[in-house]
């Protein structure tokens, strides 16, 4: 089965929500690749709806430019709204 | 458990000092408890031990469907025979998910099948045992399936993090399975001839110490522990599971009214443990080595179904060519 494409799958859990990945599965075809993530992953109503994606399609950052990609955002605190004090008397905002 | 014996290839653990630079912030991150992600940096022995490992659950949850599909059509009422397919449906996707962790080390699905085969790659001994009557669906849902959710739970936390999100699905599914079967047997107890309570009493009789024998050697003859608990890969020896199985298993033996074949079971006062007596390891370590019962009608099942499967495999690729061709000529 190695030979199959192997698809990354995505599951909405509940309307509303984001799909978030669950795991991958082998399959001959996209239509298959439904199918066997349905099977295996909304056995007991996990989902409310499946993408399955091709995995060598995805582009994933490396591990080792996470210093690059990341970091530069570590001293940009003023992006956070717990940087601004306000007085108490302003109430919540 | 489901792995047992699992080899890291490693005679003594390094300091911290002895390491590579890399292998001391692996090591480092290990410790502080960071999950390894499959593309991070990781020793060569850490990829190998996992493969070994992950493999042989995985191909424990496969051919753990065997002695159960045995069962399917002699289940005593649909309602049993809906409950022992929808347990078997979950073992098998329990090993597609670890595959699928697998798979995140480079490793080829198909190629690790195949050491399986070829009686290079182990599944846990407790399959090899045969299960003669109903009874025993019910003593492997709560004895094996039980002895497997102790060591699953622990393993909730293992380091890697591919493994680690397979376990937590695992063992969200894995609570039925053991109720099931308890349930079997609590009926059979409560409702059943005295020769259906007798069958109880000895599925309970053959399958105790194969479950207890699931947890691996002990410590002290288990060389590899000490590395994979390094690693983090493991988070609790075989003992300290064993002892965790036994002594939440015993008050749900004594509410079934059943007894454990072991004369030197009791409650250990003084610790709040149970004492127990001697597994029999040349029987563990026969059976390892495909000696058991059922080694090698298990292993021809599953070569059995992978061949004759085969033509399935091939129609489906076929089908999948030409609606390909369609599409593009349309």
């Amino acid at each position: 089965m190695s030979e199959w494409r192997l698809y990354e799958v995505f599951v909405r859990s509940k309307h509303g929500l984001n799909h978030k990945h669950v795991g991958s599965v082998h399959a001959s075809d996209a239509e298959m690749a439904m199918e066997n993530a349905r099977d295996l992953y909304t056995r007991r109503s996990e989902g409310v709806s499946i993408w399955v994606v091709p995995s060598d399609t995805i582009t994933a950052s490396a591990s080792d430019e996470k210093e690059v990609l990341f970091d530069p955002s570590e001293d940009k605190i003023y992006r956070h709204a717990s940087f601004y004090e306000l007085p108490d008397e302003v109430g919540h905002m | 458990m489901y792995a047992q014996l699992v080899e890291t290839g490693a005679k003594r653990l390094k300091t911290l000092e002895e390491m590579s630079p890399e292998e001391r912030e692996f090591q480092e991150k290990v410790d502080a408890e960071t999950k390894i992600e499959p593309k991070n940096w990781m020793p060569e022995g850490y990829r190998k031990t996992l493969v070994r490992q992950i493999s042989q659950h995985a191909h424990s949850e496969v051919v753990g469907m065997l002695p159960e599909g045995n069962w399917v059509t002699r289940a005593p009422t649909l309602k049993r025979k809906l409950q022992l397919m929808a347990k078997i449906q979950d073992e098998a996707g329990h090993g597609l998910y670890l595959y699928s962790a697998m798979e995140t080390l480079g490793a080829d699905r198909d190629e690790e099948i195949e050491k399986l085969h070829q009686g290079k790659a182990k599944y846990s001994s407790i399959f090899n045992y045969p299960t003669l009557n109903w009874a025993d669906m019910g003593a492997v849902g709560w004895l094996v399936d039980g002895a497997a959710i102790v060591n699953q739970v622990v393993l909730q936390r293992t380091s890697y993090g591919p493994y680690s999100r397979a376990m937590v699905r695992i063992c969200k599914e894995e609570s039925f399975h053991q109720r099931q079967g308890y349930q079997i047997l609590l009926d059979m107890m409560r409702e059943g001839t005295d020769e259906q309570k007798a069958m109880v009493q000895d599925a309970i009789n053959r399958l105790w110490w194969p479950a207890l024998m699931m947890f691996g050697p002990h410590d002290d003859e288990s060389p590899n522990s000490q590395q994979s608990m390094a690693w983090k890969i493991k988070r609790k020896t075989n003992d300290e599971l064993r002892q965790m199985f036994i002594d939440q298993t015993v008050p749900q033996l004594e509410f079934l009214g059943c007894t454990a074949p072991d004369p030197d079971l009791k409650r250990n006062e003084k610790t709040g443990h149970y004492d127990f007596g001697e597994i029999n390891w040349q029987e563990f370590y026969d059976v390892l080595k495909g000696n058991g019962p059922c080694n090698r009608e298990r292993i021809n099942t599953r070569k059995k179904a992978i061949d004759e499967g085969g033509w399935v495999r091939e129609a489906a690729v076929a089908y999948a060519r030409k609606q390909k061709q369609r599409t593009q000529a349309a």
